[in-house]
């Protein structure tokens, strides 16, 4: 059941995504962003982006229900959004009842947005899904570090995302665990009223808080008894390049943004 | 009355790069009041064995019938009530203020009646030998080994008829192992439940089990009498396990001492052997 969650899931494999420099696939991620939300509008456009984006699933390996997978949770978001624009929209009405009247830009709204929101999560989970948790936050903070100058501790925000993401996977098991340790011993989590059950995971809540705040201290100990100072003259062990694959990335990109932008303006 | 799997699988996160077949064709039989222990290296399906006893896990194909009840029915309270199982570390699941509601936390749930719930915690708190005095107290200021106690208490009050411990000493001194098992088989031999032992401890299970399961990579490697489970030393340490160390010892005396008998797998059995050699002495 919590298994389910996507969040962070890192996929290994050995395609040039994944053997991409994150730093790369950061910015290649914020352009593939402004591509669908500043340039993509006419259906053409739409069309290109929808096939461009299936070939780099297809090319990355993992298989396409997982990248879907990552609408569900925002499938709420997507209708909603859809729902808002389909009756608020002005313009040429196709339907008029009263106070409710969809107009056909109201639709052509609707059916945009929502392909785009989805194409945003899809792009968003590519990244995460091709890029451990560790590379992803060594990525920020290279790109970050320029911030340094105007003192935001990069470093220190880069090492607490990494152990938040390290931890999810952790504590989703502990969970796991004390649900089923708490069922054993007769709590139930399925049945009775919205309040009987906020207050079934009471049993849950209490031990998971503890355990995460023991591991934390413990995690803390552990990093000073190894001398851990934050970035102060720390070296790394991996260090990022950029190779052949960034350079294929980046020409693949190139070549479409300026086909998108072509195919915008000028057809 | 009894438990029956046949033919059980079951594979984690079917469907995904990450599957995971846990269990293999696994079949057994394990009656009223027997003291079964099962042993098996790290990651050969013990737990998730245990899981299907109470339906907290359900196969993916075959069946486990509890008591004549199919786990994989919907409404499972009965069974969980009967089951009795108890979780490795199980002193991590505690959060009440204080050991009279964490003990009682299974028993208001079930809806008993304040003044049973008052008898039945006092009984399990007796039965895992902490006394009135703790009742009050928070859990969370006791020492390791009581708050295990305390945990242990909370699933014995439900008075299971079957009782599942997965390495319920893990991690305890010697005196807290003992007290542990001591009341352990107390509750057997008073209550007659069927206990179901998970250990790594080959010295705990031949002391204290009258049969032994073996699980490997997900099957079942070996089921039988710990005297005829533990002579096969070589298989066991092949699948990553071994025998008591008393076994050992009385192997290279064998070689010593051809009369004696190598078949031993108690301290308290080598002890009578040795004296039989040495002529009657004690």
């Amino acid at each position: 059941m919590i298994k389910n969650i996507t969040i962070g899931q890192y996929i290994p494999g050995q395609s040039l995504l994944h053997r991409a420099d994150p730093r790369v696939k950061i910015i290649l991620m914020i352009i593939y962003m402004v591509d669908l939300f500043a340039v993509v509008n006419s259906y053409y456009t739409y069309a290109a982006f929808l096939i461009f984006t299936l070939m780099v699933i297809v090319s990355s390996d993992i298989p396409v229900s997982y990248t879907l997978r990552g609408i569900k949770p925002i499938l709420f978001i997507v209708i909603f959004t859809a729902i808002i624009n389909i009756f608020t929209t002005e313009g040429k009405p196709v339907f008029e009842a009263g106070f409710v009247h969809i107009t056909y830009e109201g639709l052509d709204m609707a059916a945009k947005m929502a392909i785009r929101l989805s194409l945003m999560v899809i792009g968003g989970s590519l990244l995460t899904l091709t890029t451990t948790p560790i590379m992803l936050t060594d990525g920020i903070e290279k790109l970050m570090s320029p911030l340094k100058k105007i003192k935001v501790p990069v470093h220190e925000i880069a090492m607490m995302m990494t152990i938040a993401l390290r931890f999810i996977p952790t504590l989703m098991d502990e969970t796991e665990k004390i649900m089923k340790a708490q069922s054993a011993r007769g709590a139930d989590f399925d049945t009775g009223s919205l309040i009987q059950r906020a207050r079934s995971f009471i049993p849950v809540l209490v031990p998971l808080f503890i355990s995460a705040f023991r591991r934390a201290d413990e995690l803390a100990t552990a990093m000073e008894a190894r001398c851990y100072r934050g970035s102060a003259g720390r070296t790394r062990m991996r260090q990022l390049r950029v190779g052949f694959p960034d350079f294929v990335l980046v020409a693949v990109m190139a070549v479409f943004t300026t086909g998108l932008v072509f195919l915008e303006y000028y057809i | 009355m009894s438990i029956i799997v046949e033919g059980l699988y079951h594979i984690y996160m079917k469907g995904s790069p990450f599957e995971k077949v846990a269990l293999k064709d696994v079949n057994m039989r394990i009656d009223d009041g027997e003291f079964v222990g099962i042993i098996g290296h790290t990651g050969s399906g013990k737990s998730t064995l245990v899981q299907h006893f109470n339906g907290l896990l359900k196969p993916s194909a075959g069946k486990v019938i509890i008591n004549g009840t199919d786990t994989s029915e919907k409404n499972l309270k009965e069974l969980r009530r009967q089951v009795g199982l108890v979780f490795q570390y199980p002193e991590h699941q505690l959060f009440e203020e204080t050991v009279y509601k964490e003990v009682a936390f299974g028993l208001v749930k079930q809806g008993m009646e304040e003044d049973r719930i008052k008898d039945r915690v006092r009984w399990a708190l007796g039965m895992v030998g902490l006394g009135e005095e703790y009742l009050e107290k928070s859990p969370f200021e006791l020492s390791g080994g009581q708050k295990r106690r305390v945990a242990i208490a909370g699933v014995i009050a439900l008075k299971p008829s079957i009782l599942v411990l997965d390495e319920p000493a893990a991690g305890l001194d010697p005196k807290g192992r003992e007290e542990i098992f001591s009341f352990i088989s107390n509750l057997h031999a008073t209550m007659g439940i069927t206990v179901i032992l998970v250990s790594h401890s080959m010295e705990d299970i031949a002391r204290l089990t009258k049969r032994v399961i073996v699980m490997n990579k997900g099957t079942v490697e070996m089921d039988g009498a710990p005297a005829d489970v533990f002579q096969n030393a070589e298989k066991l340490e092949e699948i990553g396990l071994s025998v008591p160390q008393i076994t050992y010892l009385m192997m290279k005396l064998k070689k010593v001492i051809p009369e004696i008998n190598e078949k031993i797998f108690t301290v308290a059995e080598a002890k009578n052997e040795i004296a039989k050699y040495l002529g009657g002495i004690r």
